[in-house]
């Protein structure tokens, strides 16, 4: 997640061959990857107990909150959840932030993350292309090309390249269908 | 109803979440067939689920935790005693099976300001016990009476925390370093995920253990001064990057001095020689390989 001096952030997060999710209130999303099973049972109870708590708080729960619920799960109930998520979003606190639960139950905070199967293809991909303070546009052509990549090589990725970004205005989704996907790897490898 | 966090179980032990009775007392309960609350079973036989693991444990039936498999995993941790300190050296990496995923990982953490932990093994767990660790603090912290736990308090309730979740067949699978002052004394502490737990002038876990190891035997000495302990462990770190796979050229030094107490360094860098004349013509005498 790129935090800029204005208040945009990409989600720099692409994960491929899911689906993504609202937690909460708009502003904060979990990425699923693994055991389908398994991460829809955690996001349903992340998503209930993160709205408990902001009835308590009277105020939506912080990103690391929700983030640390979904490790919670996922370190409790380890012999049987096989699950990868990324948590993804915006708060007052801290600004845009992504949040890495791998399987096991660590939590771990990075600038950027990528998990699932396509993941594989990418890692180089990102690990050369990824700056720090980019711009919102830039940091959504990156994710796009990045999961095009992906599903240009993993058999269990395809489809469409559904993006989130994130920032203090709210959410916003942009589709990249299968047929434009050629033509975003192109764009961002003249650009 | 969410998981509450560590905490100890009088029956079970330290380290486990559970019912503070071995056997506890279920009131209000139909029979034994009857619905327990917190539970969930489903009636297809599968295994049940719940938020808090510790709500499936009830009277007569047995935890369905059992040896796993590590999936985020540090390496080595390297420690050494000297004159007036103790220091600690580990790399910045969480590996995921051969692939080093994250790069910027401490695994040497400051407990409070006698002792620092260095852990090697499953990085959750480490989360874990870092949790458990500060829920210590904290008590020791409300207590204000001037007590914290020394390093050797430490070093015996982790040894005992890993011996107990051992003998559950649920381990909390890290290799740990202990590192501090025991009463002005430097103390060096190493307790793994079976419990074995002893404590040296120097000590390595993981690789560290087979390649640095070696290396302090020839060199160390409980008198040596900071800058040969740093020289010293410098060298193992370079060697334990060069040959364990598992590990990346950015390193972090924890020191415990009588002088300045705690203190974790920023990540460095190693040099590393590759012009060995072995490493550029290997088969020299071999036709047509490189």
């Amino acid at each position: 997640m790129t935090e800029l001096s204005g208040d945009w952030c990409g989600m720099q997060a692409p994960e491929t061959g899911t689906t993504i999710v609202a937690v909460s209130y708009d502003k904060v999303f979990l990425l699923r990857s693994g055991s389908a099973a398994d991460t829809q049972l955690v996001s349903d109870y992340v998503r209930y107990y993160a709205e408990q708590h902001a009835i308590g708080l009277e105020q939506p729960p912080s990103v690391k909150t929700i983030a640390n619920l979904v490790k919670q799960m996922n370190y409790q109930n380890k012999q049987m959840l096989l699950g990868a998520m990324i948590i993804a979003g915006w708060d007052r606190e801290a600004g845009g932030q992504v949040y890495g639960c791998p399987i096991g139950g660590t939590l771990l905070e990075e600038p950027w993350t990528t998990d699932g199967s396509g993941s594989t293809y990418i890692w180089g991909f990102l690990d050369h292309a990824f700056r720090d303070n980019m711009s919102r546009s830039e940091a959504e052509e990156l994710v796009i090309a990045s999961i095009s990549l992906a599903m240009a090589r993993d058999g269990s990725s395809g489809g469409v390249v559904r993006l989130i970004t994130i920032s203090k205005d709210g959410a916003e989704r942009r589709l990249v269908k299968g047929d434009e996907v050629l033509e975003a790897i192109f764009l961002f490898l003249v650009a | 109803m969410f998981a509450k966090g560590p905490s100890h179980s009088t029956a079970l032990g330290p380290g486990c979440a559970g019912p503070p009775l071995a056997n506890p007392q279920n009131f209000g309960q139909a029979g034994p067939g009857a619905h327990e609350h917190g539970s969930h079973q489903p009636s297809c036989g599968a295994a049940p689920f719940a938020v808090d693991a510790s709500m499936l444990r009830s009277a007569g039936s047995q935890p369905h935790k059992h040896t796993q498999s590590p999936y985020v995993t540090g390496s080595s941790v390297l420690g050494i005693t000297y004159a007036g300190g103790v220091m600690l050296a580990s790399d910045t990496l969480a590996s995921y099976g051969s692939t080093k995923r994250y790069k910027s990982v401490q695994r040497l953490v400051k407990v409070n300001e006698t002792t620092v932990l260095g852990a090697g093994g499953e990085i959750s767990d480490l989360q874990y016990i870092l949790n458990m660790l500060d829920d210590l603090s904290t008590e020791d912290y409300c207590a204000d009476d001037g007590q914290s736990l020394s390093s050797q308090e430490l070093y015996s309730y982790l040894s005992r925390v890993m011996y107990n979740r051992r003998n559950k067949m649920d381990p909390l699978w890290n290799s740990l370093l202990i590192a501090g002052l025991e009463s002005g004394k430097p103390f060096l502490g190493s307790v793994n995920m079976i419990g074995v737990a002893f404590s040296d002038d120097h000590l390595a876990t993981g690789f560290g253990s087979h390649l640095a190891r070696p290396l302090f035997r020839k060199k160390h000495r409980p008198d040596m001064s900071e800058e040969e302990a740093t020289a010293l462990i410098r060298e193992a770190l370079e060697v334990c990057y060069y040959r364990d796979k598992q590990s990346i050229n950015k390193f972090q030094i924890a020191k415990v001095t009588t002088a300045g107490g705690v203190s974790i360094s920023d990540a460095f860098a190693l040099p590393t020689k590759w012009e060995y004349q072995a490493f550029v013509d290997p088969t020299r005498d071999a036709v047509g390989v490189w």
